[in-house]
This record gives structure tokens, sequence and C-alpha cells, in this order.
């Protein structure tokens, strides 16, 4: 036998993929007007603009000290909210302790639908409603955080042990008592590391909620831009990349000692 | 012809891998390397190649030494050796035929082999590889869908087609049944036969050592306690070998 | 357990609560009184009856700028955001991957570079190329594309560290290169993860790209941002409408992809 006996695959399909990628690729180049010719009068735009962004404004640092803290505040409290108003979504949500489609379906299209909503939107709105100030960023956190948490706590819910719920049905538990008794102890720890890890993914988010009025660091990051202070915009940069990487040690830290 | 002097491995925490191998292999051999596990004779075969460094001593391989050859020399060397593993070690999302192309790859310059233009040539005698070990109509269907002996053959198309001198293969059968066993050493037998390949097989089965062998080397604790004709290798042999009566497990049976 | 060290474990537990308590007062104390303004209620009805009754009209209007065209420019945005990520990640991903270098400080160096990248917000990133490329939705792509590096490459190493190694050793016995054996040993293991963990990408580059246009880098972010400045809630509401639709159908997509892939 040799191989002209032997059919070859047909090439059809990955051609045409290829294909359709390469479409895909050059629609969008068209659409957002990203050339090379773009990018080569781009590049020394952006090392200009890097030239004048070092150093930074070392003096800067402590008269943003205070808006920082603000900023680490409004996280906390987001992703605290969030996280009191995911234990019952979060239960809802799961076929194993409601078992009926209607609800933990309706709960899963509520978490769906709020985590479609960016957060710098979610504030946009908010500061429409309330005012600028911190108020709206805390609250467009806690609906940031409620999707996050309420989506990593079902779904880590429905994969514990049956074992102690059945335990508690077989003791005549009531609902409240088997979900006390049978779930809380056992998703405990996991909640309280997502919890963390919301904290983190929310101080990220709260350093540019400024941008929209809704309070924090990221106000200042748009008016020195505006005054084209950019050795400023450094300070406030490196600031928030410190306070970002020294929080993601810690709560990665307690979040070891958890689990 | 390889030529092993004195060939000694010592691990950084001090283990003695190999203590003064010594010996000759002829081109057309087929020995088969017996010991109990961890008696070195994985590291030895994997000194043939390099895939193991040895810290002492020198492995000549017709004429030219392994243990000096810097890289290219070393690629160009390792070329002529085939390579046949326990877990197959294929690509289990590519098609067979990929599967065997790439035992090729050494024979042409990186930016060829990269794009995959594989000349004519090559892709005759990977289909032949495959042909000579019974599986020509699987070439364009995923590794991953074959059962494990013909997943085998392939990784022995694999070092056909490397048009390879010498088949190193470490435990080629220890993944395998009882009858897909016997199909794939035959497999190793036939082109030790045909094509005058050198053969070199770590075995765990010492009746299917004694079967297929021309030739046996006893290892034990790294050192060189056997080495000569199978009909040499007498029952008390192995058991000086495996310093105890063989047992049970160490006889495939079938 | 030792009744001291019971006691111990007590006092511990106090403490705990005690440093709790205190980091909550803390982050309350700048808190203004939440105090709802007069107007909150009215604007949020409005807002309500906004999304309830949405400004169609908006969706298609071949004269001007329109929803079709804003979301069609937010896709197009984050696709290539994602594709520029996709291509720039896998020199990190590589350099990160832990299985593929003798020294240890080589990965370690690459995880940390892409952590920085991963720790820049995107928006921040975004106002930057604004203020080198000028506003427009190739800020957008730049932004997006250099920031995903950051995850795509950390996912692309963890990767490549869990590869098969039999196939690369393999190879090596073959005599192939280090090139080769990238591209025969290590590349085809990993093709599938790195599709997946792209799709993944796409999907949250989507929701980014929604945002962009709020400073200015293109995309539907725009006329909401304007929409809901000049208090057009009919408008918000259809913009939002049309983020959901859009950000739901393509998830399901790529969901869809995913699965295949595997």
């Amino acid at each position: 036998m040799n191989e002209n006996t032997i059919k070859k695959p047909s090439k059809v399909k990955s051609t045409l993929t290829t294909l359709l990628l390469f479409l895909l690729i050059w629609g969008s180049a068209y659409k957002t007007d990203s050339t090379f010719e773009e990018l080569f009068t781009g590049i020394p735009e952006i090392i200009s603009l890097l030239r004048e962004m070092i150093p930074p404004d070392w003096a800067y640092f402590s008269y943003i000290t205070p808006e920082v803290l603000i900023t680490i505040q409004m996280a906390l409290l987001g992703a605290t909210f969030g996280a009191i108003l995911a234990i019952p979504l979060s239960l809802l949500a799961s076929s194993n302790i409601f078992v009926s489609p209607w609800i933990y379906q309706t709960a899963r299209f509520i978490l769906n639908f709020l985590r479609t909503i960016p957060d710098l939107l979610l504030a946009a709105i908010f500061v429409a409603i309330f005012g600028l100030g911190l108020i709206p960023g805390v609250l467009a956190l806690t609906i940031f955080s409620l999707g996050i948490i309420a989506k990593l706590m079902y779904e880590f819910i429905e994969t514990i042990d049956p074992g102690p719920l059945e335990a508690m049905t077989a003791v005549g538990a009531n609902k409240i008592q088997w979900i006390a008794f049978g779930v809380i102890p056992q998703i405990a720890a996991q909640f309280a590391a997502y919890f963390l890890y919301t904290f983190e993914i929310n101080i990220r988010a709260a350093a540019i909620l400024g941008l929209v009025g809704a309070g924090g660091i990221g106000l200042y990051l748009d008016e020195t831009l505006n005054f084209l202070e950019y050795q400023k915009t450094t300070s406030i940069i490196l600031y928030t990349l410190v306070v970002i990487m020294v929080i993601d040690y810690i709560t990665k830290k307690i979040r070891e000692k958890l689990l | 012809m390889i030529e092993i002097k004195e060939a000694t491995k010592v691990y950084s925490n001090g283990t003695v891998g190999l203590n003064k191998i010594n010996t000759t292999i002829n081109q057309g051999d087929f020995v088969v390397i017996v010991g109990r596990s961890g008696a070195g004779k994985s590291t030895l075969l994997r000194a043939i190649n390099r895939l193991h460094d040895i810290t002492d001593g020198e492995i000549v391989i017709n004429g030219k030494s392994l243990t000096k050859a810097n890289g290219k020399q070393l690629r160009e060397m390792r070329r002529d050796i085939g390579m046949i593993f326990q877990n197959f070690n294929l690509i289990k999302r590519n098609t067979v035929l990929k599967n065997v192309l790439s035992g090729r790859v050494a024979y042409h310059s990186t930016m060829r082999t990269l794009l995959g233009l594989w000349p004519k040539a090559d892709v005759d005698l990977a289909h032949d590889a495959l042909n000579r070990v019974g599986i020509p109509d699987k070439a364009y269907v995923r590794a991953d869908e074959l059962s494990g002996g013909q997943q085998q053959r392939v990784s022995i198309a694999r070092a056909l087609a490397q048009e390879a001198k010498i088949i190193l293969a470490d435990e080629p059968v220890a993944s395998l049944d009882p009858l897909t066993t016997r199909q794939v050493m035959d497999d190793l037998r036939r082109i030790n036969q045909e094509l005058g390949i050198t053969m070199i097989v770590n075995l765990h089965f010492i009746d299917i050592a004694r079967e297929y062998a021309t030739r046996i080397i006893g290892l034990r604790d790294g050192e060189l306690v056997f080495d000569g004709p199978v009909e040499d290798a007498t029952d008390e042999m192995f058991t000086q070998i495996y310093e105890r009566e063989i047992k049970k497990d160490e006889l495939l049976g079938v | 357990m030792s009744l001291h060290k019971q006691q111990n474990k007590k006092w511990r537990k106090w403490i705990y609560i005690a440093i709790i308590a205190a980091i909550y007062i803390w982050a309350f104390s700048q808190m203004p009184a939440f105090e709802i303004q007069a107007m909150a209620g009215e604007i949020s009805r409005s807002i309500l009856n906004g999304l309830f009754n949405p400004d169609w009209d908006f969706v298609y209007d071949p004269g001007g700028e329109d929803l079709l065209r804003g979301l069609l420019d937010t896709l197009a945005i984050a696709f290539l955001g994602t594709i520029v990520s996709a291509v720039l990640c896998i020199p990190f991903a590589f350099w990160a991957a832990r299985n593929l270098h003798r020294y240890k400080f080589i990965p370690e160096s690459g995880t940390f570079i892409l952590s920085v990248i991963r720790t820049f917000p995107e928006i921040v990133m975004a106002i930057l190329f604004i203020k080198a490329v000028g506003p427009g939705a190739f800020a957008g792509v730049l932004a997006l594309g250099i920031h995903s590096i950051g995850m795509l490459g950390k996912l692309y190493s963890e990767a490549i560290e869990t590869i098969d190694d039999g196939p690369i050793e393999a190879l090596t016995a073959s005599g192939a290169n280090r090139l080769q054996i990238l591209w025969f040993a290590v590349v085809p293991q990993v093709i599938p993860a790195f599709l997946s963990y792209t799709l993944y990408r796409f999907e949250i580059n989507l929701r980014s790209a929604t945002i962009l246009g709020i400073i200015g880098a293109g995309g539907i972010g725009t006329p909401l941002i304007f929409a809901i400045t000049s208090r057009d809630w009919d408008r918000v509401g259809i913009i939002l409408l049309g983020i959901i639709v859009m950000v739901m159908v393509l998830d399901f997509l790529s969901g869809l992809l995913r699965k295949r892939i595997v």
C-alpha cells in the first residue's frame, strides 16, 4: 500500500477558518483605524510622553496619600456590602440548595445581568443619581463585587459534600437550619477567600472610578493629565501600583492561611 | 558500533547511577538490558543519546565521541539514534503522520520544519514506516484515537522515519497488555533483522528478554554484572542479577 | 488540647475581631452621611422609565452615529485588542514558564513583569495612549492589547507548565534543536488551552471595550457617557440594552466555541 490509496483529509475547513480569522482581523483594523502607519507615527509620541512622565514627582506622594486611603476604604466597603448581598443570592443560584430551576435559573440570570454592566458605567449612573462623591463609588463597587462573589460562590457551593446536607435532612432540620448547619460550615472559609480576592479586584476598580466623579484617586489622575502635569500622573500610577501589589500580597497570605 | 568506556554517573546528591560501565555493542545486535528497577537501566540507555550526561568516562559511537560532542554535533549524532518510550511520547492531538514526520526534524533547516514544508520523499518515508509497522491506514487519524499498542507502533515508525541506525527502547512494552507486547516486540525484532538496526531495549520481563535478545546486559546497583550472549544467561545468572529468585510479575508468561 | 492553649486561642480570636473592627471603623470614618438627594428618587424613576422605554430610533440611523455602529466599533476594539495581546504575550509566556528554564530567576522575573502589566488598569493605559496617539478606537485597541498581556501571559505560561514532558524528550532524542522542540513538542500541546484562554479574555475585553469610550478611547462608551451627562435616559436605556444583549450573545458564542476546543 502506498500513500495514494490513503485519502488525505480535506483542508477546506481549516482554510476557511483561517480566512475568516484574517477577515475579522482586517475588518476590525479597518473599523478602529488601526494601521501600522498609525502605530509607527504613534511610537515617537508614546516615547516623548514617557519622557515627560519621568521622573515621578516625589513630593506629590504625600499629597495624594489621603485620597489613596479613601480609595482603599471604598474598595473595602464595596466588597463588604457586595459580599453580604452575595450570601442569599449565591444560595439561591445553587441548584443543590434550591432544587427548583425557577429559583436558581432566575438568580443566575440576575447575576449574569449584573456582571454585564461594567463598573465604570455603574459608577457613572450612580453619580447621575446621587451626585459626585464616595457614595456612588461605593454603590458601584457593591454591585460589581456582588456579581463576582455570588458567581464564584454558587459555583463552589455546587461542589460541596452532600453528606452533611443529607444528615441535616435526616434529623428533620428546616431550610434555615439546614443551610446554617449543613452548608455554611462547608463554605465559610472559601467565602472569606473570595471576599479577599474581590477586595483585590476592587482596589484596581476603585482607582479609576474617580474618572467619572465617583471618588478616589482617579479624580487626580484626570486632573493631572488635563493640566499636563505628567510627572504627577506618574506618581499616582506608581502609588496605585504599589498599593495594589502590597494589598495583593497581604490578602494572598491571609487566603493561604484560610484554605 | 557503540563503545562505552568507564561510563560513570554520579548524581548531584552523591547517588551513584552508573559505576564504570565498559562494553561494546556491535551494529545489528539485539541487546536487552535487564536488572531491578533502580539498577541503572534507564540511565544507561539515556546515556547513549545523552538525554542524561555521564559524569565520567566516555561513549563513542561509530568512532565519534558522544561525550565530547557540542550542540550541533550532538544533534547530528542523536539524529542517527531513534528512541522508543514506555509512554510512547506522542503528540496526542496531532495526526499520526505528523508524529512520524516529527522524527525527521533534525534533517532539515529550522525554518523549513517550522513551516511544515516536508519534502515528498520524507512524506513517502513516513508512509513506508507506517506500512512497516502495519498501520498504513492510520496516517491521518489523531494519535489519541489509537490504542496503546498502535500508539507504540507509531513511535516505532517515528524512529524508522528518522532512518536511525540504532534504536533505544526504554521499557517499550511496560504499558501494554500481553498480546500487544508480543506484536510490538515482533516489530522490533523484524526491524532489527530486516534493516540491521541495532536494538537496545530495557525490559522488565525476563522471559521476553530471553526470547528476543541476542545479547543480554545485566545491571545491579549501577554496575555491569552480566554481559554475554543470551544462551549464557541462565536462571542462576538472572538470580544473581536480581539478587533473589525471579518473581512471577517479572515473567510475562504468555 | 491544654487549657492554656485553649485560652491562647480565645485571646487570639478576640485580637482578630478587634483588628477587623478597627479596620471597619476606619473604613467608615471618611464616608459622608448617606443622604438621599431630593432629586435622586426622580432621577432613578426616569432612568427606570428610560430603560423600559428605550429610544428605538437610535438603533439604526443611516446618517449619523447609531447604536449598531457603536457596538460594532466596540466589538472591533475588543477583538483586535485580544488578537494583539494573544500574539504579544507568547514570548512573555515562554519566559515565565517554570518548566522551560534551568535557572529560577528567569521565570520569576517574567512572572513579575506580567503581574506589573496586569496591575496597570486598562483605563489608565487607555488615557496614556490617548495622550500619545490621540483619542479614538486605536488608543483603545492598544490599551486592551497591552493590558491583556498580563493575564494572558500568566494563563499561557501556566498552560505551558502543565504539558507532558514526554514529547519534549522524544524530540530531543531525535536530534531536534531548541526551536524545533518548542514548535513540535510544546506548541501542539498548548494550542487548545491558548485558544480557550484567548476566548475567555475576549469576553472580558468586550466588557472593557464598552467603557473605553467614557474616556474617549472609542466604541459605544462615548455616546453612552454623552447620554448620561445630558440626562437623555431613553438613549441610555437603549445603549444599555444594546450592551447587555451584545455581551450576553457573545458570551454564549464564545462559550460554545470554548467547549468545542477541549
